[in-house]
């Protein structure tokens, strides 16, 4: 298996997937794609099998590609890579099935573009998603990072409720304002590259290179400006609410689960790797961003009275932890964060798909015209409820852990921090449970009946990820077996340590052998 | 074990053995949660089909963790003092750059005490619910949150780490969340659900930040490891963790300033006021505290802020007891009131700890007994709450009101019964230790003798004022059963003070107290509070007893009964100090997040719509155009690239 290129195939799998849906009709195209993306997942279980916990690059395949400038398709997979890769993985045949009927009836009698048309470029979202994760050459990461926006655009601008023309434009112009500014950073870094003697794009050799002070900062701000449009985090975010409040709740799914991961992935990946020095010095403008977006994004959230754009503005509020955790350096907030990475994934993916049945029944998204669904639907309700307790961080949920993880490490970086952070979980109480009051509870409206209660494949959709949930809520290690070497050959090439608890107890030791019995 | 001094008293650090260890029936300890967690998977998961037998199969799982509880206490006292300590490893749960968090149980003489009193509680009322929501559709899954709840509030006391008591701590929230929403048709019962919640998560902050110093000051969150390297931690530190657990304790424990949804919490179905909020969720955070003693013991100031939260919240609760119509809220207010006792008591440190955890137990006792009858009546009151609607129900409801009286002979603490030793001894560490704190429990013991009496007369004795087309009547045998056996205990409950043996039993947890010496013969503490008692009873009886009830609640009252019956204003402090400007601010943001910030992006946004639009009309008019044109670029810098490369 050595020789056998397992990574590229993994990315062309789905692609070959978008290519062939096309000329297949109804539900024939709806099951190959499925068919596909289960077999994309199989293949990324196969990847996970391969991989040697002990961190570092691997299954890598590097051909040369442009080699006057340096460029090479170069692909490989590392702690970090493989947990974006397995998510991504699980997250498309879930949102195919989930969507199965979504795409034949909009909720507002608006249009709808082809149900063949969805599966493809959702494959085809997913085969670039994956070349994103898996590039180990900045160039090719940029290319597949701007590709993206492609079948991005068309699921957002095809499918979902009157207005989401609009909603897509502002998706990509903000899309590409990053992607042009990302631009600059990767031909400054062959610039760079240059300098210092053979060009190359490897994401290895750049790491290797010892970067001058100022234009290492500039670069950085290039990259950072990038993936924090991408993430989103605050002020640069105001693109995402109206996009997952006019999208399908599949398409939200794909964006904020598995696209916005891009950002984060990459801040870790380039931005900590590729310029350490930089990282360390925007440190606190970053970390004072993160807590904006963390306690504003929870504020905005309460406020909405559309609950699609509710659940994306709470991914504002998450993903500030997620950045927050990256910039304090570390092996708690690195793994903490790349935990809720995958996390919040799972949480949101479950709410934004639990809430699209809902909407899809009612007619209306507005949370003022829901409620007293709870009585005669309990399937839906309890399924809202879990995910929504997933989203504010309820112990024995995977989400909890990788939160508190960044609250500690939020708090050891300086205790303000971490209080300010904490207010997130109260907040997070309000707006889910808010939210569930005002749509769940309540005396039930004569236009709810029993049978609107979930079908087989809205349960079998969904069932996945609330089983992943709670199996990672009270048994987290695998996920972290994957995050911590990746995050502590991470840190050493930054250069910190983390701070020893201030008791230092030899008597820990003793008891914790004794605790292996 | 072997014992360190700090500050003058020693506190204890134990080395536990492992279960497999122990041998016998510890290995089986997991088994103690993981059966009532089963049960509420099962009935979850199973849906309708298990509407039939649900109820007999939360029974059963309550009862079974009922059995091996008392198998396990029985063992325990079978060990040597020094070896009553045994931990159980189940899974690695965290592992994160030198954290290393185990799923791991304890069982000690503190925990042991708890799971007899979760299992045992917990088992009679889900027989008494059988009966008290037999008529309840959606019964079934009324005994899978019971079961959930008896799993979570395990998980909290056997918890060997701080991170398992969280676990606990916010799965027993969610079973309350549950619970207290049960009828969640009524707005008022959803509203009360999820401000129980959110004041809870308020206190969580608390929880997790004392939770994140652990982990910062001793690299772990486990009692074994803390405990141990306890006297290394500097006093500020122990300070400030010491405050951050006694915000947690207090919303978990409707502790003053996080009290306010207790009242609402009464929304519940009776059984969950009486086994959640009354016997044993709400203690949760008087056990924390003396979980926590070996924090408490380095920081007297926290010490301090834990006496005085609980003093004010222990009159707090009581002047509210006096002025509810509503037999439930009135219930309620005297939960917070005795909560306070027990916070008072965990507050005066190794004097305090023990007495705290008896009265906990005592009121376990008696409080459930009290909500069940109270649940009993409003069973034959056609569910109606309003005491001025009752009325001389003890010929009807023989059974009702020989239980109730039980309990309320303990919770007066009339001479003998269970309440009198607990609560005395609680008062007379208090007098002893802080006088002022002393007296104004003291004031307290005569207030619960007032509004206890008060309850008493309008439910049970006096003129029947009963609504039309009431007909009150005695419940059926599953529901008085478990009223008879509480009132056997509330009486009874007294004798684990026999010879000390609380006192000695939590030693080798809670430290040996020195002795102090008190002023006088200890029988005349008992007869001061005693005689303070019977001044509440006698003015009740005076002022309630001796006069006609109108059935409705008189309005020219005087300003302090008006503000008791507003709950003291706590929703209004609320409101005004959080509520309202937090409101406010959500207004203000999500208006700023459309004009402004959206604004500074949209604005060069338009910018650049304006310079497109000229490019769309001389092109086809289709927004598609765009992502053609990105579509179209990309292809050409690809094949551009290729070329190069070739």
């Amino acid at each position: 298996m050595n020789d056998f290129p397992v990574l590229s195939v993994l990315v062309a799998l789905p692609l070959v997937g978008a290519l062939v849906v096309p000329f297949l009709k109804g539900a024939v195209a709806k099951q190959a794609g499925i068919g596909f993306s289960v077999a994309t997942l199989v293949l990324a279980v196969v990847v996970a099998a391969q991989y040697e916990l002990d961190g570092g690059m691997q299954l890598t395949e590097t051909y040369n590609w442009i080699p006057a400038f340096g460029v090479h398709f170069a692909l490989g997979v590392d702690g970090l890579g493989l947990l974006m890769v397995l998510l991504t993985a699980l997250l498309v045949p879930v949102v195919l099935l989930a969507s199965w009927r979504e795409t034949e009836t909009a909720v507002d009698g608006n249009e709808q573009g082809s149900p063949t048309a969805f599966v493809a470029w959702t494959l085809a979202l997913e085969s670039l998603s994956l070349a994103v994760f898996l590039a180990t050459d900045v160039f090719l990461f940029y290319l597949v990072f701007e590709a993206t926006l492609i079948p991005a655009y068309f699921l957002i601008g095809g499918f979902g409720r009157a207005g989401r023309s609009a909603a897509a434009i502002k998706f990509l112009m903000f899309q590409l304002a990053g992607g042009l500014i990302l631009l600059i950073g990767v031909i400054g870094l062959y610039v760079v590259s240059a300098q210092a003697g053979t060009p190359s794009y490897l994401l290895s050799d750049l790491m290797a290179l010892d970067i001058d002070t100022e234009a290492g900062r500039w670069l950085f701000a290039t990259f950072f400006i990038a993936f924090a449009i991408k993430a989103p985090l605050f002020p640069v975010h105001t693109w995402l609410a109206d996009t997952t409040g006019k999208a399908t709740p599949g398409t939200s799914v794909l964006l904020v689960c598995v696209l916005d991961k891009i950002g984060t992935f990459g801040m870790l990946r380039f931005c900590l790797g590729i310029f350490p020095e930089a990282s360390q010095w925007a440190t606190p403008l970053v970390i004072v961003l993160a807590l904006v977006s963390i306690v504003y994004g929870a504020f905005v959230a309460i406020g909405q009275d559309d609950v699609m754009r509710l659940i994306g503005l709470t991914s504002l509020s998450h993903f500030g932890f997620i950045v927050l955790g990256i910039f304090v350096f570390s092996t708690q907030g690195g793994t903490g964060s790349i935990l809720y990475m995958v996390n919040h994934g799972l949480g949101t993916a479950a709410l934004f798909l639990v809430a699209g049945y809902l909407v899809s029944r009612r007619g209306t998204a507005s949370i003022r015209e829901l409620g007293g669904q709870e009585k005669v639907t309990p399937v839906l309700a309890g399924l809202l409820l879990v995910a929504g307790l997933a989203t504010l961080g309820l112990p024995g949920l995977s989400p909890f852990i990788s939160e508190f993880l960044v609250i500690i490490a939020a708090f050891q970086y300086a205790w303000y921090v971490g209080a300010v952070a904490v207010t997130g979980i109260v907040l997070a109480a309000i707006y889910v449970l808010w939210m569930y009051q005002r749509t769940m509870t309540g005396p039930t409206a004569d236009v709810v009946t029993r049978d609107q209660d979930l079908g087989v494949r809205e349960i079998a959709a969904v069932a996945p990820l609330v089983a992943a949930l709670v199996f990672f809520g009270f048994y987290p290690i695998p996920l972290m077996d994957a995050a911590n070497p990746y995050v502590g050959d991470l840190l050493s090439h930054v250069g910190v340590t983390d701070d020893p608890p201030e008791v230092t107890a030899p008597a820990a030791a003793e008891t914790a052998e004794e605790g292996e019995y | 074990m072997f014992l360190y001094t700090e500050g003058g008293h020693s506190i204890p650090v134990v080395d536990p053995i492992s279960a497999a260890d122990a041998g016998g029936v510890f290995p089986l300890l997991w088994l103690v949660i993981a059966l009532p967690l089963l049960g509420a998977v099962v009935l979850l998961l199973g849906g309708r089909r298990t509407d039939a037998w649900g109820h007999l199969l939360g029974t059963a799982t309550a009862v079974g963790s009922f059995v091996l509880s008392t198998l396990l206490l029985i063992a325990m006292m079978g060990r040597e003092e020094g070896d009553r300590s045994v931990t159980q490893h189940l899974w690695d749960w965290v592992s994160v750059g030198g954290y290393e968090i185990g799923m791991d149980l304890l069982v000690d003489p503190l925990s042991i005490l708890f799971l007899m009193l979760i299992t045992g509680v917990g088992s009679l009322i889900h027989v008494y619910s059988i009966g008290y929501m037999e008529h309840d559709p959606r019964r079934r899954r009324f005994f899978a949150y019971l079961n959930l709840f008896v799993a979570a509030m395990l998980m909290l006391v056997l918890a060997e780490n701080y991170l398992g008591v969280f676990l606990g701590w916010e799965g027993v929230g969610l079973a309350s969340y549950l619970l207290i929403g049960f009828w969640q048709h009524k707005p008022s019962a959803a509203a009360a659900a999820k401000k129980a919640f959110v004041i809870n998560r308020v206190g969580d902050i608390g929880m997790s930040l004392a939770i994140a110093m652990f982990f910062v000051t001793f690299g772990s969150a486990s009692f074994t490891v803390i405990s141990a390297n306890a006297s290394g931690a500097g006093e500020g530190t122990m300070t400030a963790i010491g405050l951050l657990l006694l915000l947690g304790a207090a919303g978990k424990s409707a502790q003053v300033p996080l009290q306010a949804w207790l009242l609402d919490a009464m929304e519940g179905p009776t059984p969950v006021s009486a086994l959640i909020h009354a016997a044993t969720m709400v203690t949760a955070g008087v056990y924390l505290v003396v979980r926590s003693n070996f924090v408490f013991e380095a920081a007297p100031a926290a010490q301090t802020a834990v006496v005085v939260v609980a003093t004010v919240t222990l009159l707090w609760g009581a002047v509210i007891g006096c002025a509810k119509d509503d037999i439930k809220k009135a219930l309620a207010g005297s939960t917070m009131s005795q909560i306070g006792y027990m916070m008072l008591a965990a507050g005066l440190g190794v004097y305090g700890y023990a007495y705290a955890i008896f009265h906990l137990i005592t009121h376990g006792f008696f409080k459930a007994n009290m909500f069940l009858g109270a649940g009993s009546v409003m069973h034959g009151m056609n569910d109606d709450v309003d005491m001025r609607h009752y009325g001389a129900l003890r010929k009807l409801m023989p059974v009702t009101f020989l239980t109730f009286a039980m309990g309320y002979l303990a919770i007066i603490g009339f001479p003998l019964f269970s309440g009198f030793w607990s609560k005395d001894k609680i008062i007379e560490t208090a007098l002893v230790e802080s006088p002022v704190f002393g007296i104004c429990a003291l004031i307290g013991a005569g207030v619960t003798g007032f509004y206890m009496t008060r309850v008493m007369l309008m439910t049970f004795f006096g003129e029947k004022r009963w609504q039309d087309g009431v007909h009150p009547h005695e419940s059926p045998s599953v529901m008085t059963f478990p009223l008879i056996v509480l009132a056997a205990l509330s009486v009874l409950g007294g004798v684990l003070y026999l010879g000390g043996w609380i006192k000695d039993w939590l030693v080798p947890v809670v430290g040996k107290a020195p002795e102090h010496e008190l002023p006088f013969p200890a029988i005349v503490f008992s007869l001061i509070t005693v005689a303070v008692v019977a001044v509440g009873v006698a003015i009740a009886w005076l002022s309630v007893g001796r006069r006609p009830i109108p059935s409705t609640a008189p309005t020219d009252v005087s300003f302090v009964t008006r503000a008791a019956r507003n709950d003291l204003y706590g929703d209004a402090i609320h409101d005004t100090l959080v509520v309202e400007p937090g409101k406010a601010l959500t207004r203000g943001l999500v208006s700023a997040d459309r004009s402004l910030v959206d604004g500074l992006f949209t604005g060069g946004a338009s910018l650049v719509q304006g310079l497109g639009q000229g490019l769309r009309r001389a092109q086809n008019g289709f927004v598609r155009s765009y992502a053609l044109s990105i579509l179209a670029g990309v292809v050409i810098v690809l094949a551009a690239l290729l070329v190069v490369n070739l």
